[in-house]
């Protein structure tokens, strides 16, 4: 069994005798010091040990001295380094072994620091190369020397422990901290040694790893092997394939986003080498609630509005292109056809040749821009999406199977998706804001059944997103066509209200009712008297959905919905209207501005929202549950559930 | 280091490392000049303009200004109008940042002009420049300064243009007369 631990992690070890495998894709100097049980590497067994080496260094194996009682290093620094560990060898006092990695100074094409690196990865492993351990040493910056893990004793037994402590100061102001007296020349002496090994050593380890250093697959090919270990990969073995890692690694990137978390450790420039264009210009790596604001939630409805822009202009940016590239190559064409003189012959097939291989040429050139701009949108879009919280989250993310019902309603609303036709697998969530500013209408010109269908996602939405008791909702359903797919609002107890009258008795009453909510509401707030409201009033949010509007309306009523569009979403009352705009065309025009004063969503796909930028016409697709998914069901029950702990 | 830029000179904009730019800000400051006389202690404020227009093949394609403060494509973005200037005592009062990357493949070139909206001339104004600055990292690459302006409302002051090796900038100093960028096209294509 592997354990891979993270940073602080301890991890028993079976046996005394192991092996250390340093894997760092990159050439780095590994040492190792011994320290007491404080920690302190200077012992004080060093005073009188029998040859030279100043109180301390003798505790401490490096490069330049690779060899301790019961642990040996390499004398060189390379990608790959096996350090053999013999516990039951360390003398009395020692409590601690600490492996320490460090960059080499002063080598042309390897990385100033670790954040420029690959993250080095270690494995403790038994002798025979049966895993124990591995650590991968993540978030480095500029630091050029690290503490990567200790071995340590506790009531006799010893355990390892990854600690990923990494120092800007490098490796004097590594061994400083661990108590190494004359830090700074020991330094020294690691860099003498290295440099000194790095001359005398044949299989020059610099030009092995150089490539893999500069190459932006560097993080993914399993590091270039110095001193290649029996049975574990093959310094020809580039593939980034799993199976040849070493023993013992677990990878935990996304097997999709390799190349792009692979170019990350490789974009920091080196000063001596300028990055190619390439790996300069490589994206960052795109995280979820990469944007503004004070809680995730907004964060990430931030995230989703830039991703939104963005997406409109790098779509604009390429049509501008094409249609200058097309009125470009129309005018040129109009130009020779213009002039008698070239308007036949040899010179005009050149010339035509070349006005249209010119307007070939810039729209491939905007092509691949859209192409690189969508590509890091849909990388975005992907660690995004399973990241929203159900209010943000189309139906079909698991993130609703987990819904509690929850204390705030949430700053938005998922009312649908949004694609371009440049891009039709990358969909935008259209969120709204919370409360609704403007009425929603579900226009059913094209398919009544599956608008009424689109209308209760949304109404089960809303009253999921909002505290038991937050929403009310009131249904009109004059004809009663819709009952069936009304019906699971109404039973379980999700919703307080029963369904009221059929016919324009129950339209009226519950129109009638809201317009004094509405008048009282604002009789209210100019009043400067909101507090004073009549006890027992419900301040719930009200949500009226109306079913193939105007049906059963009279002009009275159709007026007072008039009055509750433009006036109700600042007293709390907020319209859902399925109609078809074709039956009401008895009213004339007077009900255009209600028309227009709505948010008009569509059951099928529809080009007909506008981005707030650009203008592009945007293809909304409505929010829907899965076919045969019982996700609407289980909110509702547990809405239902939830209400007796509200006392409602 | 920065180049204080004469009329017609021409700076690439790749940097020194061999790497090339990624974001430029034009920057515009100016201070009214004080008027002598009775009430000489006031100041009559004076609203320039800063605007550019993007050009692709020598037709404009897009411009940003005041009332459009982002490119459609987004490349190129207005932080917004600035009526008196003179508000940054030396820094800029209005700038336009160019995101050099996002810029469509087939804009070929960039004209940045100021213009007085309020109608003074810019012999009223005082302390006046355009400045060019590496956005990545605020530095200041050229320079350019009104003063001494004679008798017109306007200026085309630079221009950005895509060549094979990257971005060079072009200081232009035309004088001109209107009040937006509008009035300005027929005084820009000779620039071109």
């Amino acid at each position: 069994m592997t354990a891979e631990l993270v940073r602080g992690q301890n991890h028993p070890l079976p046996g005394n005798r192991l092996e250390i495998r340093v894997s760092a894709g990159t050439p780095v100097v590994a040492a190792v010091t011994l320290g007491d049980e404080q920690g302190r590497v200077a012992g004080q067994a060093g005073a009188d040990r029998q040859s030279g080496p100043a109180p301390g260094r003798e505790w401490l194996a490096h490069p330049g001295a690779p060899q301790l009682p019961g642990v040996e290093v390499p004398k060189q620094a390379a990608a790959e380094h096996r350090l053999a560990v013999d516990l039951g060898a360390m003398p009395e006092p020692v409590h601690r072994v600490h492996v320490l990695l460090a960059l080499p100074a002063g080598r042309t094409g390897a990385p100033a620091n670790f954040g420029a690196a690959p993250a080095p990865h270690l494995a403790v492993t038994t002798p025979d190369g049966a895993a124990i351990a591995g650590y991968t040493v993540t978030g480095l910056g500029a630091e050029t020397a690290l503490l990567a893990i200790e071995l340590y004793r506790r009531h006799g037994a010893w355990k390892v422990r990854a600690v990923g402590q990494g120092y800007d100061g490098g490796l004097p102001a590594l061994l400083l901290d661990q108590g190494v007296p004359e830090a700074r020349e020991v330094a020294g002496e690691i860099h003498e040694a290295v440099v000194r090994e790095q001359s005398r050593s044949v299989d020059a380890p610099l030009a092995s790893t150089a490539p893999a250093a500069t190459s932006p697959s560097a993080g993914l090919a399993p590091p270039a092997v110095a001193t290649p270990p029996a049975g574990s990969a093959s310094g020809t073995d580039a593939a980034p394939d799993a199976p040849s890692a070493p023993p013992g690694r677990v990878d935990y990137r996304h097997p999709r986003r390799r190349a792009a978390t692979g170019a990350a450790p490789a974009t920091p420039p080196t000063p001596s080498a300028p990055p190619s264009p390439q790996s300069a210009a490589a994206p960052p790596v795109p995280v979820a609630g990469d944007a503004g604001g004070w809680t995730m939630e907004e964060r990430l409805h931030n995230q989703i509005w830039g991703m939104f822009e963005d997406l409109a202009r790098t779509v604009a940016a390429y049509r501008s292109a094409e249609d200058f590239a097309q009125s470009r190559y129309d005018q040129e064409m109009d130009a020779l056809l213009a002039d008698p003189r070239t308007r036949g012959g040899p010179a005009a097939e050149v010339a035509r040749d070349e006005a249209m291989l010119k307007q070939v040429a810039l729209v491939d050139q905007a092509r691949a821009v859209l192409d690189r701009d969508l590509a890091q949108l849909t990388a975005e879009s992907e660690v995004v999406e399973p990241a929203l919280p159900p209010a943000f989250a189309g139906w079909e993310n698991p993130t609703w199977h987990a819904y509690e019902v929850p204390e705030q309603p949430p700053l938005a609303v998922r009312l649908g998706g949004l694609t371009l036709p440049e891009a039709p697998e990358l969909r935008i969530p259209l969120l709204v804001r919370l409360p609704l500013a403007r009425g929603l209408w579900v226009d059913s010109e094209e398919d009544r059944g599956a608008a009424m269908d689109v209308a209760v996602a949304i109404a089960v939405r809303l009253l999921a997103c909002h505290p038991v008791g937050g929403l009310v909702m009131h249904a009109l359903d004059p004809a009663g066509s819709a009952a069936t797919v009304l019906a699971p609002l109404y039973s379980g107890g999700a919703l307080a209200l029963p369904p009221p009258a059929a016919g324009a008795a129950g339209v009226n009453e519950v129109l009638a009712r809201l317009t004094e909510r509405v008048d009282l509401v604002h009789m209210a707030i100019r009043g400067g008297a909101a507090d004073s409201l009549p006890p027992g009033f419900d301040r719930a949010e009200q949500l009226l959905i109306v079913n193939e509007f105007p049906f059963g309306f009279d002009d009275r009523a159709v007026n007072q919905i008039r009055y509750l569009a433009d006036e109700g979403p600042a007293a709390g009352v907020h319209l859902l209207l399925v109609a078809d705009r074709d039956d009401a065309s008895a009213y004339g025009p007077v009900l255009d501005p209600l028309w227009r004063s709505l948010l008009r969503l569509t059951p099928l796909p529809s080009d007909h929202l506008a981005d707030p930028w650009v203008g592009h016409a945007w293809t909304y697709e409505p929010a829907l549950v899965p076919p045969g998914s019982q996700i609407v069901a289980q909110v509702l029950r547990r809405l239902a559930a939830a209400r007796p702990a509200y006392g409602m | 280091m920065t180049v204080n830029m004469t009329k017609g000179q021409k700076i690439s904009l790749s940097k020194a490392d061999g790497g090339t730019l990624t974001a430029v800000r034009m920057g515009l400051g100016w201070q009214a000049a004080p008027r002598r006389g009775l009430f000489g202690s006031r100041t009559r404020e004076i609203d320039l303009d800063a605007s550019a227009v993007l050009f692709a093949d020598n037709q404009p394609v897009d411009v940003v200004f005041f009332r459009h403060l982002t490119s459609d494509d987004g490349s190129v973005r207005h932080t917004g109008d600035n009526l008196v200037g003179g508000a940054g005592q030396g820094g800029d009062d209005e700038s336009i940042i160019v995101d050099l990357q996002r810029v469509p493949v087939h804009v070929d070139q960039i004209v940045f002009t100021v213009n007085s909206f309020t109608g003074q001339t810019f012999a009223e104004v005082q302390n006046a420049f355009c400045r060019l600055v590496d956005e990545t990292n605020g530095q200041e690459l050229a320079r350019y300064t009104l003063t001494g302006g004679g008798p017109y409302t306007a200026q085309i002051m630079a221009k950005v243009q895509r060549g094979t090796g990257g971005w060079s900038m072009t200081a232009i100093g035309t004088p001109a007369n209107g009040r937006t960028f509008q009035d300005l096209i027929p005084a820009i294509l000779p620039a071109l």
